[in-house]
Parts: C-alpha cells; structure tokens; sequence
C-alpha cells in the first residue's frame, strides 16, 4: 500500500522526489545498456518487470483484519539490481497512480524511494551477503525478497512519520504508529513473495542458468549442482 | 517438486490464518493505507487535507477491480510468455542434442 495522492505535504514530497529521481534516472541509463548490449538477458527483465506488476495488483488479506499488497520487486533487485528494479517500480507506481487512485503523482517520489530502492537495495545486499556466507540458493532468494518486501514499508511508514511526527512523541512516537498499520500487516506476505520468488528462480536456473550466470546471480558451479539436485 | 511443495504449504497457512482471523471478530478488511489516513487524522487533529486529488479516480469498485485485474493479466502474460518459450527452447535443443549423438553412433547420412 502505497502513500496516497496528497498525503506528503510540503516540502517531504520534492524531498523524495529529488531522492529518487537521480536513482531513476541512472537506472534508465543501466536499462538502456542491457537493452543494447545483453539482449540474451532481456526476457528475465520483462518478467521481472511482469513480477512487480502483478503482484503489487495483488491486495491479500493479512492477521491484522486489513489488506495490503507485496511489492515484488526482491526478484529484479537479485537479477538486475536496484538501479534497474527502481525504474521498473516506477512504471507500475506511475500505472497504479493514473488508473487506479492507488498511490500518488505528488507522492510518486517517496513512493519510487520506499519501493522501487530501499527495497530492492535492502533485498539486493542481502542475497549478495546471504550468498557469500554459502547459504542455500533459494534460501538467499527467499530471504531476500521477503526482506526487501518489509524493508519498502518500513521505508514507508518512516516516510510518513518524518512528514506527520506526534505531538507528544514525535517523530519515533508516529513510526511507531505507522509501523503497527504497515509493517504487522505486511509480515505475512512477505514470507508468502519470499517463497514465491525463490519457487520462480527454480525455473529459471532449470530453464536459463546461462543467463543468470552472466548476470552474475550465482557462479556456474553453483547454478550446475541446482540443476542436477531434484529440490 | 520438493519446493512446490514447500510454497503451497505456506500459502495453506497463509489462507489458514486468514480463515482463522476471519472467524473471530469483526474485521473491515480495509488497505492498510487507508488505516493510515485515520492514523494521520488523528497525529494531526483532523486538520491535515490532502492538497491534490487523483487525477483519475475509477467510477465504482467494479471498474476499480477491472483495471487490477487488467493489471495482474497483463503481467501474468509476460511471465508466462517467456517461461513457456524457454522451455519450449530447451526442449528443441535437449531434442537436437539427441538425435545428432544418435546420427553419429548409426551413421546415418546426412539428408
């Protein structure tokens, strides 16, 4: 669930624009580099692009008796990494926000930054660093997504503390606030994107492992010993 | 299919707890981001106004649920899309691989 159309006053919603915006900007640059030089990878960022899509349309029912969507983006920020997944979460934030009422234009700053970069960004160290420390493949993928899914609204529910801080309590006293709509909701869908995630990079170390060795996912050794263990 | 396995079972419980919160109480089942349009009221004392309406806003829920739908399609089409076509491929190569080693050991001449 995203800050809605109007709900950043001045000046937090140009602060996360000017944020975001050279992120983006960079990663239109990287996305026109794939485009041009690795057309053998160009597949896995439509799908990753499609990840994002659909399951931000996806709003599940949670503990808390309230709905939220996750975010998808932990599947491009493994593949590609944040600076690409940040344009990506922008075209869906930008579709949701002139279609749907969902989200904002005035809040598609801050929106882009929660999603599109704290998220991945979180999602994209943590499988670099669950890799290096020899977890399993999946189980890397899996916590990555799940904690880049969770990481997006905490960023969030930051974001909107910082913009209404409490009257007595102030900033940490709204966080809290928010944390408790955003966060407890989010939880247990971002363990169920988590294991959808690592069930879709299943598929495509079975079908493409070539192309997720050249994008520097995993070593070709590690991607070989996948393929033959029947899991 | 040991994975499968493992992620429809998370789903289950997931839809369990849903079931099990469903059952006890009165729940709104509201977004989360309207629950925090409240929280701010109250941060604010009702007096924060959101200073840009949506440019578009879907006329009912009906045509709300179209356009996500149309939304969840369209992405499930590219993700489907390219899983099938490389499978597809992988198939046509594991297949090629098979009948040239075949060619070879029956020395068939070439056509």
């Amino acid at each position: 669930m995203h800050i809605m159309e109007g709900f950043l006053p001045h000046p937090w919603w140009e602060i996360w624009f000017a944020l975001s915006l050279p992120v983006v900007a960079y990663g239109v640059y990287r996305m026109n580099l794939i485009v041009k030089e690795r057309r053998e990878t160009l597949p896995l960022l439509a799908v990753s692009g499609a990840f994002i899509f659909v399951l931000s349309s996806l709003k599940m029912p949670s503990v808390t008796g309230s709905c939220s969507h996750p975010t998808g983006t932990g599947m491009g920020a493994i593949l590609f990494g944040p600076w690409i997944t940040s344009v990506l979460s922008m075209i869906v934030l930008i579709y949701q926000a002139l279609f749907l009422a969902h989200g904002g234009l005035t809040t598609l700053g801050a929106n882009t930054f929660s999603m599109g970069i704290a998220g991945p960004l979180v999602g994209y160290l943590v499988y670099k660093a669950s890799m290096k420390s020899g977890l399993n493949l999946y189980i890397a993928v899996f916590l990555a997504a799940t904690l880049a899914d969770l990481a997006t609204y905490l960023v969030t529910s930051l974001q909107l503390a910082l913009a209404f801080p409490a009257a007595t309590g102030g900033v940490l006293a709204s966080f809290e606030a928010f944390l408790a709509i955003f966060a407890i909701t989010q939880a247990p869908l971002a363990v169920v994107e988590g294991a959808v995630t690592a069930l879709m990079f299943k598929y495509f170390i079975q079908l493409r492992g070539d192309v997720l060795v050249k994008l520097n996912v995993a070593s070709a050794g590690v991607i070989q010993k996948l393929k033959e263990a029947s899991l | 299919m040991k994975l499968e396995l493992i992620v429809l079972a998370v789903i289950v419980v997931f839809v369990a707890a849903f079931a099990y919160v469903s059952s006890t109480g009165n729940h709104e089942w509201s977004g989360a981001d309207g629950q925090a349009e409240n929280t701010i009221s109250q941060l604010t004392g009702g007096t924060y106004q959101p200073w840009f309406q949506s440019i578009y806003t879907p006329p009912s829920g009906e045509i709300e649920s179209l356009l996500f739908a149309l939304q969840a399609s369209i992405g499930s089409i590219i993700i489907g899309y390219f899983l099938g076509y490389y499978r597809a491929m992988a198939k046509m190569k594991a297949a090629k691989a098979a009948d040239e080693s075949e060619g070879k050991t029956n020395a068939r001449p070439a056509r």
